[in-house]
């Protein structure tokens, strides 16, 4: 079907799309992917749609264009359009969005409800029951369109850049994360902030960034460490492998003989990557006095959502867990990995590893420990230190990391706290670990990603200005947010308290039935 | 008379068990080198574990309860007439027990009226109602140092911050350099002497607290405290107030001469399955060995010794049974009735949590909370009046089970009960 020149009638549009289709004529926007088609049932999820095809609304186009046409599949018929005459068409999913003109069905807005949402999974753990379970949510196939899609981060790497994204589409990760995440990145991005820092408010400022134990990237900064090395002469450093997770590859070392693998020896070229013998490592000073809880050491989990970058807003999660070692603190056997490293991936193969035991403690157990042991308002401070080290730390990559609207991202922050109740950042996580270990950690990360999703707000209930929502708290909005009333834009005055509450009781059930009933009063208003 | 008779027929039977093993190692004082290498591991005893294979704990609460079912009083004859109260439960003693006016009255700081930590402390109550003014009182008993007012404080409740040095208060436990030195001498002894009762001690936290997802972490400090207290003498000292006796061994060859006999093990306490869970729950407020040993050890010679021994008074075991078993047949008849019927008796189910004070089945702050209570009632019954709360909160899914197996899972999970509103609940709002 070719176009012709007068619009056929078209019943009120609907959600559908369909792969592949050819636009064809003059001035065709080059912009044309995908095609949408426009199909004259009504009602939307019609039984004969396949799973792919849930339904979109379509949109009409009002590109401004002289002539268009193109052909399209089964589904489809084609239009044009001339001078202003706006032939009736449809959007694809994939493809562009157009406002309608002034004969046709209105154009959707970017944020409009959908009847049904159609997401993609790469993972099966946690996450892909939480999807499954979401009413309204249906999974496609392999090669059908999406709506929103929880990826890993090999996918992104090859195809974010020449993947087309309609405006309402989301998707898990931002494209260079590993800013924050890769250790050699995350040094040099704090590094930078902290001057820049120090150049704009002073030095007291500044070292509010010295959350980040002194690291150094191997081999390119192997003099600068020696040169810290023989400072501190007997301290224990801790070489870890940049771009691997789980506690692999890491191991602990006193002497520089332990490291002469990655003494420069000024022969080799600076852009050698990971092809050479020798792995990109950075060495880091080992904390040496972490604080013990029954004479174990244990790092936190934290949850920190970001929703986009300019503007910074952030979401703190009120849930999280102490990971414990299993074997008692002693700096006698570096050698010894299980007393060191408390990621579960390494404690599970320890021998005396009890799965039944479980080493995690919920974090509110861990504030009450705590408050019990240094009273409360020690631990106020801790909490507050460590709101300090997720802003600044998120501060520092925000004007590297690409903020696309169609990106939101899942940090699992680690922490580790030392015998004088301060924080040290230990790494960021972009894909932190959704396979559950437990009954009580299966629902956390259930909880979790329930939440997540909700502010993802696929289903545009929110109107934005929310500073809570379920176990999330809103922490930063281009600004701090304080935990006065007012909503999210209440302007903050200088002596406040910020709007976290990590380690707090987690009643997000009632209020998540508050929420969306007040929001629904409000709509039909 | 009758109690006394009956206790010491439970302790005898406690002490044949051991007898034999006894003989053979009492005095074990342990090589040189073994003794250097636990002095090093003492911090870390939890990794080491010794063949447990042969040892099985003396004792369980379930065998306990078959004792106290058992216990009648010679004295008394009630006919045959079914109508007696205690004809229908497990209890057949007729000790004195309060009945709800008499607990209202008794328990009155928990009224409605009055503010409570573990109630008016949740986040929808504004803090100004009730929290802050509670912490600064709080905090001016503690400078105070007055002992009396904090055992009166503590019955609404310790916040968090101040537990630790208000139960020290109420305790008396100050952490003197002489109580420092007593603890030392304490690990010296188990430094230099090898107790068969170690062994228990080992296999009940293992198979307790180690398990636990809360405590398994103070898994070390168990062992030390426990170790410890199986050789403190002073222990002994609560013989004088309680109708138990403590088990007595002879020298080998000198069995029945009373100038050769020694109690055994030094305390006179034999640990039973669970025992370590009474010490758990307060690795949470003291870290610090000798002050943890010394709250411990105050706490079971004032209130958990009462928990495994046969004796009338008011806040012994069988008093606390029948407590519970009168509260549930008076208030909840039917629901006593029912579960009678279909072989699961109240009892059976709620005794160890009575024997164990509730640890290891709450959440570790309401667990704090109720023995805020003990400490501040001087008293164990409120243990018997949670435990009715508690079948009264979920009388109806226990009116529709069918069996005993039933009505365990139904109340198998207590970890999200809250504490302090339930036995409000139960005692003040419940029409009588």
């Amino acid at each position: 079907m070719l176009a012709s020149d007068h619009s056929p009638a078209l019943p009120p549009p609907l959600h559908c799309t369909v792969p592949g289709l050819v636009a064809r004529g003059t001035d065709a926007p080059s912009l044309l992917g995908t095609v949408g088609c426009a199909r004259s049932t009504p009602e939307l999820g019609d039984e004969g749609l396949s799973p792919s095809r849930a339904c979109l609304t379509p949109v009409l186009p009002a590109l401004g264009l002289k002539t268009f046409s193109w052909a399209l599949g089964r589904w489809g018929l084609a239009w044009s359009r001339k001078g202003d005459r706006v032939g009736s068409g449809i959007l694809s999913c994939g493809g562009l969005q157009v406002s309608a003109g002034h004969r046709g069905p209105p154009r959707l807005k970017e944020r409009e409800p959908r009847a049904c949402i159609r997401f993609k999974c790469a993972l099966t753990n946690t996450i892909l029951d939480v999807l499954r379970q979401r009413p309204g949510w249906v999974e496609v196939k392999d090669e059908g369109e999406w709506d929103f899609y929880w990826c890993d981060v090999s996918w992104l790497r090859e195809n974010f850049d020449h993947t087309y994204m309609d405006e309402h589409v989301r998707i898990c990760h931002f494209r260079n994360h590993y800013e924050l995440t890769r250790k050699n990145y995350i040094v040099k991005n704090l590094k930078r902030f902290r001057k820049q820092l120090e150049r704009e408010a002073g030095k007291l400022e500044a070292t509010k960034c010295d959350f980040f134990p002194k690291t150094f990237e191997m081999p390119s900064e192997y003099h600068l460490f020696v040169e810290e090395f023989r400072k501190y002469p007997g301290i224990t450093w801790i070489m870890k492998p940049v771009g691997r997770s789980q506690g692999r590859g890491i191991f602990l070392f006193r002497k520089l003989k332990d490291i002469i693998d990655w003494r420069k020896d000024g022969v080799r070229a600076d852009d050698q990557k990971d092809e050479t013998q020798v792995e990109n490592y950075v060495a880091q000073r080992y904390i040496e006095n972490p604080y013990l809880i029954g004479g174990r050491k244990f790092d936190l989990r934290v949850y920190v959502l970001v929703m986009s970058y300019i503007p910074l807003k952030v979401w703190l999660y009120r849930d999280g867990f102490a990971r414990f070692s299993n074997t008692r603190f002693t700096l006698n056997s570096i050698d010894d990995h299980y007393v060191h490293l408390t990621n579960v991936a390494v404690q599970k193969t320890a021998p005396d590893y009890d799965p039944e035991k479980g080493c995690k403690w919920m974090i509110q157990r861990v504030r009450r420990y705590l408050t019990a042991k240094h009273g409360a308002e020690a631990v106020e401070v801790l909490f507050a230190d460590m709101d300090n080290i997720f802003i600044k730390s998120l501060q520092s990559v925000q004007k590297t990391i690409i903020s696309d609207k169609h990106c939101f991202e899942l940090y699992g922050y680690d922490i580790l706290i030392d015998q004088n109740l301060k924080p040290w950042l230990l790494e960021v996580n972009a894909s932190p670990s959704l396979t559950a270990s437990s009954q009580e950690d299966y629902e956390l990360k259930c909880r979790l990603l329930k939440d997540t999703l909700h502010i993802v707000d696929m289903e545009v209930r929110l109107t934005g200005k929310e500073k809570r929502v379920g176990g999330f708290d809103l922490m930063w909005n281009d600004g701090p947010v304080s935990r006065v009333e007012g909503n999210a834009d209440t302007p903050v005055n200088a002596s406040f308290l910020t709007n976290t509450h990590l380690g707090y009781n987690n009643d997000r059930k009632k209020q998540l039935k508050q929420l969306f009933k007040s929001l629904q009063t409000q709509q039909k208003v | 008379m009758f109690v006394f008779h009956s206790s010491l027929t439970w302790h005898i039977s406690d002490f044949w068990l051991i007898h034999i093993a006894i003989l053979c190692s009492y005095d074990l004082q342990r090589p040189i080198s073994e003794q250097k290498e636990l002095l090093n591991k003492w911090n870390e005893m939890g990794t080491d574990e010794p063949d447990l294979s042969l040892f099985r704990p003396v004792y369980a609460p379930k065998d306990f309860l078959e004792v106290l079912m058992n216990l009648r009083n010679p004295n008394y004859e009630n006919g045959d007439q079914p109508s007696s109260r205690n004809h229908l439960g497990l209890i057949q003693v007729p000790l004195k027990v309060k009945d709800i006016p008499e607990l209202k009255e008794y328990f009155g700081e928990l009224g409605l009226n009055t503010g409570q930590l573990g109630i008016d402390d949740s986040a929808q109550v504004p803090p100004e109602l009730f929290e802050n003014e509670h912490l600064r009182i709080g905090q001016k008993v503690l400078t105070e140092q007055d002992s009396a007012a904090a055992q009166q404080y503590v019955r609404q409740g310790c916040p968090t911050a101040l537990r630790a040095e208000l139960w020290a208060l109420i305790l008396n436990i100050s952490n003197q350099p002489e109580d420092i030195l007593y603890y030392e001498q304490l690990k010296s002894n188990v430094i230099q002497h090898d107790l068969l009762v170690d062994s228990l001690i080992y296999k009940d936290v293992k198979l307790t607290a180690s398990n636990d997802d809360y405590y398994f972490v103070f898994e070390d400090y168990l062992y030390q405290v426990l170790f410890c207290f199986s050789r403190d003498t002073s222990v002994l000292e609560h013989f004088t107030y309680s109708s138990a006796t403590p088990p007595k061994s002879y020298i080998r060859g000198k069995l029945g001469m009373e100038e050769y006999a020694v109690f055994y093990p030094p305390s006179g306490v034999i640990p039973f399955h669970g025992f370590s869970m009474y010490v758990a729950p307060l690795c949470f407020l003291y870290h610090e060995p000798s002050k943890l040993y010394q709250i411990f050890r105050e706490m079971y010679v004032r209130f958990f010794f009462r928990l495994h021994s046969i004796s009338s008074h008011p806040s012994g075991i069988v008093s606390l049974c029948l407590l519970f078993e009168t509260l549930l047949q008076t208030h909840l008849p039917q629901l006593f009735y029912h579960l009678r019927e279909i072989g699961a008796q109240p009892l059976r189910i709620s005794f160890k949590w009575m024997v164990r004070a509730f640890s290891g089945y709450l959440a570790t702050d309401q667990l704090l909370l109720l023995w805020d209570r003990i400490l501040g009632y001087n008293s164990l019954e409120i243990l018997a009046v949670l435990a009715a709360a508690v079948f009264a909160f979920r009388a109806v899914n226990l009116m529709e089970v069918t069996s005993l197996a039933a009505a365990e899972a139904v109340l198998a999970d207590l970890s999200t009960l809250k504490v302090m509103p339930l036995l409000q609940i139960f005692l003040f709002a419940t029409v009588t």
